[in-house]
């Protein structure tokens, strides 16, 4: 049975490939798929949204793209090096949701953003001048320079975000992993993530985006893959893939899903 | 009572060089304890702490049977305790928090039937309640010695061990190795327990791995804060614990780890922002505010 269609190649594909996953499939420990043969490639400078249910392979392919998992078969290419190779550059920022992060732990929006340049400094992690004026420069971004020293529990849903979203701008990456992030926050927040989400992609930053806010996606993805059973149903142009048909393949009639 | 006689019973216990070595020594691993308590809470390994302290016991009969350095058994047999725990969580539908209940009782049940085969040694039984008064001169060295390398290892790695208790995965995405972070700071966990069985045993180790950290926590929202608010209560109850224990002629361990929780429980009600006290103020104002916009509200229609 192949459920994997893909249509035409995304309009964006004349600037250069941020990420390659290629035919890629993934086992847990006991031998189980996680991931079967799964393929999107996302273009440098374009927002791709991730769509499917919980369990559906959207964490899976993520941790494979972070170079967390190895691939059973196929490649994942993140600027044409490997995940491994990409791991330890760096290069793939992770933003993560809302329910993973510790909001109590005693750090500030700066320490958080600061922990984005890790992977730049000594092993030491001794701050140069130019860690501290990137990490400036991506608060400003994200307009959280007047929260710099807010512990991150006292920030507001939208503030959050945000904050998380300046350390990975910190990390100078080449692509972002953004995890739900309209999960837990209103309609006018969310709206003024997708607008900076919007402007980031602008200045020519590459991001996957999983989230269950079907509203937006139209609105603000150059591209959708369609994420069911395992394995990339479909990716390609928003306007060409994310269809009412579709849709239904993803969430409609579905057999159960195993939790991932 | 006049005041010199009052002066001299105070200074008392400090006439007695066992005295001022248990309390010098008391608060040194006070100081280590406390600096590791911040990671341990903050990672929520409190019950890694209670595990691996339980499952040294073997180790150290064995060290006395074997006639080696206590330390160095406790040290094998508290990594041994953490290997295991992982061992047999990877491989079974068994969470975690049971497989160290069961790993732990089982190397402690282990420890309490050597010790029972060598009766003689008396001991023995202060590496379970402690015995910081009687802390000889070659245990003084050990400590330090330990006490300083946990010290200089927390130190450098500060950083990226604060990274890793608070996103695991960030630092694994920016090219940290976790699996070290993992493994150094489990070493450093088992390497500051060996050094504190001097001051309060076994079974109470973990308070002092656990209640400073904790008491920290409940006052302030910086880590730099909590550090030195934990090393402050830590060193405190370790230094009165001693003192005290002098006069009521009591078990030390008990004292210093009763007196940490004497702090513990004044944070709970007294901290000026996550205390008791507070969030109930907190609450009641809230509460005003709500009725009075309510009260607007309703003026309005």
């Amino acid at each position: 049975m192949n459920q994997q269609i893909q249509t035409q190649i995304p309009t964006t594909s004349a600037r250069s490939v941020a990420l390659e996953v290629d035919h890629v499939s993934v086992a847990y420990a006991e031998g189980k798929l996680a991931l079967r043969n799964a393929t999107l490639k996302l273009a440098s400078g374009s927002i791709c949204g991730l769509i499917g249910l919980n369990g559906s392979g959207k964490s899976t392919l993520f941790k494979t793209i972070m170079g967390f998992l190895t691939p059973l078969e196929g490649t994942v290419l993140v600027e044409k090096l490997s995940s491994r190779e990409a791991q330890k550059q760096g290069l793939v920022a992770y933003v993560p949701q809302s329910e993973e992060v510790d909001w109590n732990f005693p750090v500030s929006v700066w320490d958080v953003v600061l922990q984005g340049r890790y992977g730049h400094m000594n092993w030491l992690r001794q701050t140069k001048a130019r860690d501290l004026e990137i990490a400036k420069q991506s608060l400003e971004r994200v307009g959280m320079t007047e929260f710099k020293y807010r512990q991150i529990g006292e920030l507001s849903g939208g503030q959050r975000k945000r904050a998380f979203l300046a350390r990975a701008l910190a990390q100078e990456g080449k692509i972002m992993l953004l995890d739900e992030p309209f999960g837990g926050v209103d309609a006018s927040t969310e709206a003024t993530i997708i607008k900076l989400l919007s402007e980031l992609r602008d200045l020519g930053h590459t991001m996957l985006i999983s989230t269950h806010d079907l509203d937006s996606v139209g609105s603000f993805c150059d591209t959708v893959a369609l994420i069911a059973n395992r394995t990339v149903l479909e990716y390609g142009d928003t306007k060409t893939v994310f269809t009412p048909e579709n849709l239904m393949r993803v969430f409609g009639g579905a057999p159960s899903h195993p939790k991932n | 009572m006049d005041f010199a006689t009052l002066l001299t019973t105070l200074t008392a216990p400090f006439q007695y060089d066992f005295m001022v070595r248990a309390t010098l020594v008391s608060a040194l691993i006070g100081t280590v304890c406390a600096v590791l308590s911040c990671f341990v809470i903050l990672k929520g390994w409190s019950l890694m702490g209670d595990a691996v302290s339980h499952s040294v016991l073997p180790g150290v009969v064995l060290a006395y049977i074997l006639n080696i350095p206590f330390a160095i058994g406790a040290f094998v047999f508290g990594l041994l305790s953490v290997v295991s725990i992982g061992f047999i969580k990877s491989r079974t539908r068994i969470k975690e928090d049971t497989v160290i209940g069961v790993v732990f009782t089982t190397l402690f049940a282990l420890g309490i039937v050597m010790m029972s085969r060598v009766s003689s040694s008396v001991h023995l039984s202060h590496i379970l309640f402690g015995d910081i008064l009687g802390i000889s001169d070659s245990d003084i060295v050990q400590t330090v010695l330990i006490g300083g390398f946990t010290l200089i290892s927390i130190f450098i790695l500060r950083k990226d061990l604060l990274l890793f208790c608070f996103d695991p995965t960030h630092a694994r995405s920016i090219g940290l190795n976790t699996t070290f972070l993992y493994y150094a700071l489990l070493t450093v966990l088992a390497l500051t327990i060996v050094a504190a069985l001097q001051a309060v045993g076994i079974i109470l180790v973990v308070a002092m791995l656990v209640t400073p950290g904790a008491t920290a926590y409940l006052l302030t929202d910086k880590f730099e804060r909590m550090l030195l608010l934990s090393v402050v209560s830590s060193v405190l109850s370790c230094v009165f614990g001693t003192y005290i224990s002098y006069f009521i002629d009591g078990a030390t361990g008990g004292c210093i780890v009763v007196l940490q929780g004497i702090f513990f429980i004044l944070a709970f009600i007294f901290a000026p922002k996550h205390g008791v006290i507070a969030k109930n103020r907190e609450r009641q104002r809230q509460q005003l505010e709500d009725r009075s916009e309510f009260a607007v509200q309703s003026a309005d229609d």
